[in-house]
This record gives C-alpha cells, structure tokens and sequence, in this order.
C-alpha cells in the first residue's frame, strides 16, 4: 500500500488512535485504586498535621483512627446529616457549585490528650487554581492551632510558599473571632507592621512577597469557609457567640 | 533487543542486515558522543527550557533525567521500530502522539508508586513532552536508523542532558540554599561567620549562567567545538 495515500494515512490514524487509547485506558484503571488510596492517605495527612501530628503515609490511616473521634456533615443551617460520609463523601469543590441550600460541610473533631480540636476544612481559589487546605481550631473555635495549604498551580517560589511551614506557622494562635464575638478571619496583609507575628490578635499574618493574590485567596478562602460553619456554632453555642 | 533470527527481507522491527557486534566502535559512540562532543545542552542547545525549571533542587533533577531516559528511550525505539510504517506528511503529530502517551504512562506510574515524587513534579512531568531533544533526536535519528541504535541514541541523549541537568542543580541547590538533595550541606558555623545563601542562585536567569560557564569550560577543553571564523 502506498505510504503517503491519503486512505493509508487515515487507516494508520485509526489504528494509532485505538492502540494508544486502550493501552492509556488501561493502565489509568488498573492503576487507579493505587492512585485514589494515595490521595486518601495524603488527606488524612493533612487533616492530622493541623493539630500537629505528623505521620508518613504508612501511618496516616491508623493514627487517624486513634486521633479523630468524630467526623460530621453539616448542612448549612447547622444540622447534621447522617447519610453522608464526610471524608469520603463529601468532595467540598463539587459541594461549593451547588445550591446553597443544598451544600454540605465536613467538619472532624480529633482528641489529644483529652483537649479536642475542630478540623475544617477550606477551598478558595489563588492567583492561577484552586487552593486548598484544612484549618484545626482549639476547643472554643476561635484559636487556630494549625492549617496545612495546598494549590494546584500558584507559581513556585511565590504563590506556592503557602505550604512552607513558616507561612503555616504564622496563623498559630491567631484568632478567627474578634472581641465582639464577630467572624473576622484572618487577613494575609501585606505591609503589616507586625513582620515576625508577635502580635497573636491583631487577625493579621504578614503576606509573601510577589504573592498578593494568592495571600488575598487564603483570606477570602478561611473567611469563606468559616462562615459556612456559623450555623452549627450557633447550635453548639460555644464561648463568646 | 538482543540477536534475533535473521529474516531475508529488511524487517523494521529488527536491527539490521549488518552482523554488526552490539557494542561495536560505533555503537559506543551513539552512547558517549552526545556527552561531550554532541552535548543535547551545551553544544546543540536543545532542552534548555527544562534545564532552567527543574534545576532550583537536585532531587526534581534526578527524577526528571530518569524519566526523560525512559520516555527517550521508549519514543526513539517506538519510532524506529514504525519507521517504514509511518507517513511522513503526518511524521511530527505521530511522534507526540507517542511522547505524550509515554509521559501520561510515566505520570500515571508516579502518582501510583511515587506519589510524592509525583506531586513535586507535577507539571513538569507533562513538560516532558514539550522536550525540544526528544523530538529532534526523533526526526534526526530514530526515523533514519535501526532499532537497536535508536535505544543507545535515546540513553545517549538523555543521559548527557541528565548529566548538564544535574550539575546545574548541583550548583544551584548548593550555593542558593545551602543543601543538597534537601539536607543541609554547609555547616552553621560558616553562617555564623557571615556567609550568605545566594538567593539569586534560585532564580532562573542563574541557571543559564551556570549553562554558559559550562559551555565555556567544556570548550576551552575541547577545541573541536569552536567555530573557525
């Protein structure tokens, strides 16, 4: 057959096509179970490192169980709903472009030695992607005790520094309620006065150079988040609300 | 790729009419030539892209210079192993068609086995493809020669572009951070006495620097690469 024909040409496209994708189709789904258990193990990683417990992925799943007692869905008027899974369940960027009246909130309660923290998690969007992360609160829901960060895209060196530890660690003690008992959040502030964050109720951490949007991201993304966990607050009526 | 029955007519798939021995002169030269004489990087300035993204920390470098041996390797065999099969009006979009699975493979493995690996790379896996080196040593080499070359050109090629990716990293991670693959290298107390990280060092236009010194070095070593003018 005539190589440069335009039927040989098709046909070779055909063949190519069909070989390519079923080779490609089957190692995405043998491969996959492998890949979705990874991710999970790396969510329980992340949900532990903000109350500070630090675990290879070997370890996640069993210190997950030992430390987070309790896992809820919320509704967004404050109700829990039972049927739902929120770990498993629950995947909060599908949940956002909902109804409102139709989200849900994944909120985990963990226990160390004996003080209990209130894990959220948070989703927002940064300078190119989406950004994302878990945030833990000490028992009145007002100091944080850890978050962990992580992006999709924002540029390496800038935007991405969000999940180095030194920005992590600013947010530490830092309250998300001011003295009126009003849901402020934290502001990622560029040009704070207040560069090493000795200063823990000012609501402010110091931003990254040359990552505005991103720093503005994570504000609009905790303060965002936040309020979807008001109503359940409410409910609990925990300290100053 | 070892001797395979000898068929009568040229069939692609193997090496060659010759009885020529596997590691024959020339055959070794496929493997050493591109390391200096024919360096991808430093003498045909192919790749440079990747070589200014991945080379902020030694440890991206090494996995990137092994996946790109892998899909290297793998596309330059693919291709020679099609090469009498292949139109050549539609040559070029075959040739990404075939890097592009190798790397969606590639990608896909890591995430399985090396998630965080895979996560660290994350898009410069993808970059693979975009690799000037591969597909120019596709159309310059693979398309024209039997398979077994092909295999020794396409480790020849990305090993010698592994090797500039590493020495650069090498440099970059030292003198910009201080460490080497991520663990600190240079002691406290050389801080302590005033020595700064060079900050510049992570930043992209250092890369080509450190490639342009390389160049330098590599030519006033070996003057066959001057250019008589």
């Amino acid at each position: 057959m005539n190589r440069e024909s335009n039927s040989y040409t098709f046909l070779f496209i055909g063949v190519m096509i069909v070989g390519i994708a079923s080779i490609l189709a089957y190692t995405s789904q043998t491969l996959k179970p492998l890949q979705k258990e990874n991710i999970r193990k790396e969510k329980m990683q992340n949900i532990l490192s903000t109350v500070g417990v630090n675990v290879s992925p070997e370890e996640a799943e069993e210190l997950y169980n030992q430390y987070v007692i309790e896992e809820l869905s919320l509704r967004n008027d404050g109700t829990v709903n039972e049927n739902l899974n929120p770990f498993s369940d629950i995947n909060l960027a599908k949940e956002l472009k909902k109804d409102y009246s139709n989200q849900h909130f994944p909120l985990y309660v963990a226990e160390i030695d004996s003080e209990k923290f209130y894990i959220i998690e948070l989703r927002g969007v940064g300078l190119w992607d989406a950004i994302w992360g878990y945030m833990s609160l000490k028992s009145d829901f007002n100091t944080i005790n850890g978050v962990s960060f992580d992006h999709k895209g924002e540029t390496a060196g800038l935007g991405a520094e969000i999940t180095k530890d030194w920005f992590k660690d600013s947010f530490v003690n830092e309250k998300v309620f001011n003295e009126n008992g009003d849901l402020v959040g934290i502001t990622v502030l560029k040009g704070n006065n207040d560069p090493n964050n000795t200063d823990k109720d000012d609501h402010e951490v110091d931003a990254i150079s040359g990552s505005t949007i991103t720093g503005d991201g994570v504000t609009d993304m905790i303060i965002e988040r936040l309020n979807n966990y008001l109503p359940y607050l409410k409910k609990l009526n925990i300290a100053q609300l | 790729m070892k001797d395979k029955p000898k068929n009568k007519k040229p069939i692609f798939l193997f090496i060659g009419k010759d009885k020529e021995p596997l590691f024959s002169k020339k055959n070794k030269k496929l493997l050493s030539d591109p390391l200096d004489d024919n360096n991808p990087i430093t003498v045909q300035v192919l790749g440079i892209c990747s070589a200014l993204a991945i080379t902020v920390q030694l440890e991206p470098a090494i996995v990137m210079t092994m996946s790109v041996i892998f899909v290297m390797a793998c596309s330059n065999v693919i291709i020679s192993v099609l090469r009498n099969l292949i139109p050549n009006r539609i040559r070029i979009i075959v040739f990404l068609v075939v890097i592009s699975s190798l790397v969606a493979l590639v990608d896909q493995f890591l995430k399985a086995y090396a998630y965080e690996v895979s996560k660290e790379l994350s898009i410069f896996i993808g970059l693979i493809v975009t690799n000037c080196i591969i597909m120019g040593r596709l159309e310059a080499f693979a398309l024209g020669n039997g398979v077994w070359k092909s295999f020794l050109d396409g480790i020849g090629n990305a090993f010698a572009y592994g090797v500039i990716l590493i020495l650069v990293a090498f440099f970059r991670e030292l003198l910009g951070s201080g460490n080497l693959m991520g663990v600190q290298v240079i002691p406290d107390f050389i801080y302590e006495m005033g020595y700064e990280n060079n900050g510049l060092m992570l930043l992209s236009p250092m890369a080509l620097i450190t490639v342009g010194i390389i160049i330098w070095i590599q030519r006033s070593r070996n003057k066959k690469l001057i250019e008589q003018g």
